[in-house]
């Protein structure tokens, strides 16, 4: 099976709308195609990464541990957009750590998500075979 | 050129059903190949075969049926989005104990995997939403 550059770009909050959950949901069966897979979290997508999130107030199911599994997945390349974090008053420590191992470095534990600056994540986006937004 | 559409909304609320049904037809007037139309998150209401809409207006669900009927189409709905939103088909909704099913003729229910095969198939990917 031909292998393409697969990207899932997230913009949306985790809650207030299922485009998040389903995203994920999207990300998690993809990653059994083995194909090369990339995320990106810019706008109001980077709060889906926020830490310590609760949501048993309004009563939605709390998705958010489902995130550190992706590193399980062979999913590493986690882009945020530095800009959208600043402009939300978030810097890297606000967001879970998310972890891989690299099975090439003796299983060394690497982080998954990288902040980059718009320009570096148009270049990104500009790379991929397949994009799709959520 | 081989394109493959992703749907993310459902019918009438938003204009993406519209406008993935107009980009459709023309890419197949044109001599493109589809080849799959995928349909998730509220996406999946456009294979109800119980809309009802006023005369006067589009029938946004008949129409990708027709479509689907003229072209062989492949029209999928994701089974998770479709079930979570009350949208069966005979089979599913036997399984699940539901008494009734409301799928449109020409779109089928399936796995998420269709929308990657979709991704991999096509020389590119569509996505119509908000």
């Amino acid at each position: 099976m031909a292998t393409k550059k697969f990207l899932y770009i997230n913009r949306k909050p985790p809650h207030g709308s299922i485009y998040a959950l389903e995203s994920l949901e999207v990300v998690l069966i993809g990653a059994a195609f083995e194909q090369a897979v990339t995320l990106a979290f810019i706008d109001d997508g980077v709060y889906q990464l926020l830490q310590n999130q609760d949501s048993s107030a309004i009563g939605t199911k709390n998705f958010a541990p489902t995130y550190r599994a992706l590193g399980d997945y062979d999913v590493n390349r986690i882009y945020v957009e530095r800009e959208s974090l600043e402009l939300r008053g978030l810097v890297k420590e606000d967001l879970m750590p998310l972890t891989w191992e690299d099975e090439d470095d003796d299983w060394a534990e690497k982080d998954s998500i990288h902040v980059v600056g718009s320009a570096e994540l148009a270049e990104i986006i500009e790379q991929q075979d397949v994009i799709l937004n959520f | 050129m081989k394109f493959s559409i992703m749907v993310n909304e459902g019918p009438y609320t938003h204009q993406a059903s519209d406008s993935a049904y107009h980009f459709t037809e023309a890419a197949l007037r044109a001599g493109h190949q589809i080849v799959r139309v995928f349909f998730y998150h509220d996406g999946v209401n456009n294979g109800t075969r119980l809309s009802v809409p006023p005369q006067d207006d589009r029938n946004v669900c008949d129409r990708w049926s027709q479509l689907a009927q003229q072209h062989q189409l492949e029209l999928i709905l994701c089974v998770a989005a479709a079930q979570r939103r009350g949208m069966l088909d005979a089979d599913e909704a036997k399984r699940a104990g539901k008494d009734s099913n409301n799928i449109a003729p020409g779109f089928e229910i399936s796995g998420l995997g269709q929308l990657i095969d979709a991704g991999i198939q096509a020389d590119r990917t569509i996505v119509f939403g908000d």
